[in-house]
């Protein structure tokens, strides 16, 4: 989990981007091209690297390739990206649901900030990993305690930055509420949610970021199925590849998920002010 | 949350083409402290009902705080403000507010959105905000801009749609906090004239701040200057009484100008000495 005075940082950088210029298409072509010529040479650098070792040691892109292939032939990949990702996506979305109640709570009511203050104090300190063998304790080895897992990384990132954006709501924005007639309830839900809109957004970017990171450890303690169990169970068979194919995978879904994220936030919350 | 019985005495304003009537201010004594630091003191002024005031004075000598202070923001440390005879305790609907920066408007709410905001607050119907965010966005010359979004505007047409959100309240009184400072001189002419003949179509009191000498003779009954800061207070009155619309080249008003530049020249330079600057003359 990342610390979390990080994620305050870059929750108020964040809003203070402005919104882009769309550039020409050349410019996105060329962007597109450099991004794949990188990723070619990457790979080839992989390759010839992997010329002067021991297929257990480093495995060439072809073989990573090959094991690709085979796990997804038997069905073992698919499954282990689609248990992945509906750990996160249920751990996460009960984070928000969660987090961003406790977040606007916390940071309007200084007596609940203040109550709340200690076990945030104390907790931030404790990454989730620090937490496996008690959720497995506590709640099996089965989908509960993973979603645990990632329900405790993600709360932790959005309610702090949930914090941070009710305390930089505008003053004016709140006097020209009160003035034109609002209760402070009416404040609440009228100006301070909207206007927090955007750190909400951030904390739930670095919380996907976060969840991929909890995921593995999660999974590597107790799960049959998933991308953190494959990696782990390669060892038990030396096949270094399997590790590769996984690490790649979960770079890939998080690539996908943090796209999917960016471009819902972009078409329903643009009117508040987030930008990704 | 607006007390009831002020929620009817609004509604019973009715809507289109409502005349407001303005409510009186009156300020005793008021001093005002921020951090136990000395902003004003002892300021005294009565300002009438319907009346156009403009606070006029050198930047940083309280003449915003002394308007928050009317709007129920500011808590003064002695004396009184009172609106219609009631000492002011807080914000209310009854004393609307400009301020100079537009991120005074919600930003998520389409134009519309933000004029029927007031009303929408205290649970009037969906067809009276319509109504009154209607009106009062065609008294600004804004009914056709309802949908956009306050970043989609200029500067001078935002600052149209604050005016337009603080007169769907109907408020008795309207406090303009340098409401055209942000804008170009250009603008700002044209929205002096649309505030002179908004005021005159509706008739609220005003109180506007503002350290733009010939913007306060433009727009005000009485023009008040106040002394430099710290400890500032009533320095003098000057009634204008030009008619409408005005022409700063008028002989009157241009020697109404001098005489103002001259009274703020001599509090800058005050100040200038006070901090231990040697203050230039001023033609």
């Amino acid at each position: 989990m990342a610390d979390s005075s990080q994620a305050l940082a870059a929750a108020s950088v964040g809003t203070a981007e402005p919104a882009r210029i769309p550039r020409p298409g050349s410019g996105r072509t060329r962007r597109v091209l450099l991004g794949i010529g990188a990723v070619l040479l990457g790979v080839g650098i992989w390759w010839l690297l992997s010329l002067r070792t021991s297929p257990l040691f480093l495995p060439s892109p072809a073989l990573v390739w090959a094991a690709a292939i085979e796990l997804w032939a038997d069905g073992t990949l698919w499954a282990s990206v689609l248990a992945s990702s509906g750990r996160i996506l249920v751990g996460w979305s009960l984070g928000l649901v969660l987090g961003i109640p406790l977040g606007v709570l916390m940071g309007h009511f200084r007596l609940v900030r203040e109550a709340m203050d200690p076990y945030i104090e104390f907790f931030r300190f404790i990454p989730p990993i620090a937490f496996v063998t008690l959720a497995v304790i506590w709640m099996g080895p089965g989908e509960a305690s993973k979603v645990a897992l990632i329900l405790y990384t993600t709360i932790f990132i959005v309610t702090l930055n949930t914090i941070a954006g009710v305390l930089s709501v505008s003053e004016l924005r709140l006097r020209a509420a009160q003035a034109l007639g609002a209760g402070r309830m009416q404040v609440l839900r009228t100006v301070i949610v909207p206007s927090t809109v955007p750190y909400m957004v951030t904390g739930a970017r670095l919380a996907m970021g976060n969840s991929f990171l909890t995921i593995v450890s999660a999974e590597i303690v107790a799960a049959q199925v998933g991308l953190g169990s494959l990696i782990w169970t390669a060892r038990n068979y030396g096949r270094t590849e399997w590790v590769f194919v996984g690490i790649i995978a979960l770079g890939l879904l998080g690539f996908c998920f943090d796209r999917v994220l960016r471009l819902v936030v972009q078409k329903t919350l643009n009117r508040y002010g987030a930008t990704l | 949350m607006a007390d009831p019985a002020r929620v009817d005495m609004v509604a019973a304003r009715g809507v289109a083409g409502a005349v407001t009537k303005g409510a009186p201010i009156v300020i005793e004594a008021a001093s005002i402290e921020l951090g136990g630091r000395p902003i004003v003191t002892g300021f005294d002024l009565a300002v009438a009902e319907g009346e156009f005031v403009c606070l006029l004075g050198p930047s940083g000598c309280g003449k915003s705080t002394l308007l928050n202070a009317i709007a129920g923001f500011q808590p003064l440390a002695r004396g009184a403000i009172r609106a219609s005879g009631v000492p002011i305790q807080g914000p209310s609907i009854d004393r609307g507010i400009v301020f100079q920066s537009s991120e005074a408007l919600f930003p998520w709410l389409s134009v519309r959105q933000n004029v029927e905001y007031g009303p929408r607050m205290r649970g009037q119907s969906a067809a009276l905000c319509r109504e009154r965010s209607t009106h009062y966005l065609a008294l600004v010359g804004l009914g056709h801009v309802g949908d956009r979004l306050p970043a989609e505007l200029s500067g001078g047409m935002r600052q149209r749609v604050q005016i337009a959100r603080v007169l769907a309240n109907e408020p008795s009184t309207v406090l303009m906090d340098e409401p055209f400072g942000a804008l170009d001189a250009q603008t700002r002419q044209i929205m002096q004239a649309e505030v002179s003949r908004i005021w005159r179509a509706t008739r609220p009191t005003v109180v506007f701040v503002t350290h733009d000498i010939g913007e306060a003779l433009l727009l005000a009954d009485r023009v008040v200057t106040m002394t430099a800061g710290p400890s500032a207070t009533l320095k003098s009155i000057v009634a204008v009484d030009a008619e409408h619309p005005r022409d700063l080249a008028d002989r009157a008003l241009a020697q109404l100008f001098r005489e103002l530049r001259d009274d703020i020249g001599a509090e800058v330079t005050k100040s200038l000495r006070a901090q231990g600057l040697e203050a230039p003359a001023l033609a």
